[in-house]
């Protein structure tokens, strides 16, 4: 299977305007859940892979592509593709900027995350003060793809991206 | 291999994960911190989810139009095939975190193994569920250790934790005449490939923690035959309340 998503010209930029029901700065293009997005007339197919098995998201992620893709006069079809698993290397750069802006570290590459599941440190900076003096409170936060850092210099607490490898 | 042997034996996997989540999913609002209270219901997240994919596959199987939902809900008591190690009930934080560390090491061997099965469909759910089990057993391991070279007070009641729960590790090796039919089509996969090294991995953790490793004589089982404790009752009690109270309902 190929690692990079084929999507139709004339879908991405419906695509592109649906965000992530929780992070609301984060498209689901730049997510890299969309894996495929093909138009046959006008009956449009999307394939979505889940981030964590047990995303809530995922559903209304569903729901979105098919309101918005019927509000553009398409018959839209949804279909939830396990393999290949999706990893944190799928998000593309833009969406990493934008979650660092919005005050959610982005994941670092794999990795660092790998030392983390071998019990060394990871160094995760800051995404307000960039500073790198930060350390993990818990592997679990808000949601099921996240972790919780604090920083030990600007004191505030924040959410980090966990990476999925 | 029949289909339904195939059925049989994902259940004896995605059983597991239904209610274990279900246990972890009582401590909502109710753990020891807010930080445990989050991890060990993020995880309860992580594993219904991953029996939602077995649950759709099970579903997909099945010659009369289930849905998941009818897989996860509407059995009886004997055809949920758990082991009752997930069906102890939340004690206290040592007999969660026991529980779930000895689940966490076997749950994470077994998924390396299912990476490796012929059968596409369990292949992309190990392959998927692997990355946040590791996440759990780093999680479950820590807190052990924590626990057991902790305080006086702690190291006795997770050493309590462990003595307990200690009888309910053997079944999840536990493979009945169906399994073993499916795991000869390399369709599903042996436990007993990597019982040896589970027991030297818990055990090492263990005295790293400076807790000493039971040396029992007697393992519980039943649950993979259907055969429950007493716990399932209530487990299921509540899991099943709104479809035994309002039948065929909707949401």
């Amino acid at each position: 299977m190929s690692e990079h998503p084929q999507i139709h010209p004339d879908l991405f930029p419906i695509l592109k305007s649906i965000p992530d029901p929780e992070i609301p700065v984060l498209s689901i293009i730049d997510l890299g859940v969309v894996r495929h997005a093909e138009l046959k007339g006008q009956n449009a197919v999307v394939n979505i892979t889940p981030t964590y098995s047990g995303c809530p998201a995922m559903d209304v992620i569903g729901d979105d592509i098919k309101k918005a893709l019927s509000d553009k006069g398409y018959r839209p079809k949804v279909n939830l593709i396990l393999a290949p698993a999706w990893t944190t290397d799928w998000m593309t750069e833009e969406g990493k900027k934008a979650l660092k802006t919005y005050g959610i570290a982005p994941p670092m590459d794999a990795t660092s995350d790998k030392k983390a599941l071998l019990g060394e440190e990871q160094v995760i900076p800051c995404p307000q003060c960039e500073s790198k003096n930060t350390k993990l409170v818990s592997q679990f936060a808000s949601t099921a793809c996240k972790a919780m850092f604090k920083c030990q210099d600007c004191e505030e607490t924040f959410d980090y991206f966990k990476c999925l490898i | 291999m029949t289909t339904k042997n195939l059925a049989h034996y994902i259940y004896g996997i995605a059983d597991n994960a239904l209610i274990l989540g279900q246990r972890l999913s009582e401590l909502c609002g109710h753990g020891p911190t807010l930080e445990t209270d989050i991890a060990l219901t993020n995880m309860a997240l992580d594993l219904l989810g991953q029996t939602r994919s077995y649950y759709q596959y099970i579903a997909n199987l099945s010659t009369e139009n289930l849905t998941e939902d009818d897989v996860a809900f509407l059995r009886k008591e004997r055809e949920y095939r758990n082991v009752l190690l997930v069906e102890q009930p939340n004690t206290d934080f040592a007999y969660i975190i026991v529980r779930q560390y000895f689940f966490d090491v076997f749950h994470f061997m077994q998924l390396q193994l299912l990476q490796q099965s012929k059968d596409v469909n369990l292949t992309a759910i190990a392959h998927k569920s692997i990355k946040e089990v590791g996440y759990h057993k780093q999680f479950s391991g820590d807190w052990v250790k924590r626990l057991g070279d902790g305080t006086a007070e702690s190291h006795e009641k997770v050493q309590q934790a462990v003595t307990d729960l200690w009888a309910f590790t053997e079944e999840l090796f536990y493979l009945s005449g169906q399994d073993k039919l499916v795991i000869e089509t390399g369709h599903g996969i042996n436990p007993e490939q990597f019982k040896e090294k589970y027991y030297q991995t818990i055990s090492q953790l263990l005295k790293e923690s400076t807790l000493e490793v039971p040396e029992a004589k007697y393992f519980q089982k039943g649950g993979k035959d259907g055969i429950h404790s007493e716990h399932m009752g209530y487990i299921l009690a509540e899991m099943q309340f709104m479809q035994r109270a309002y039948p065929d309902m909707k949401w």
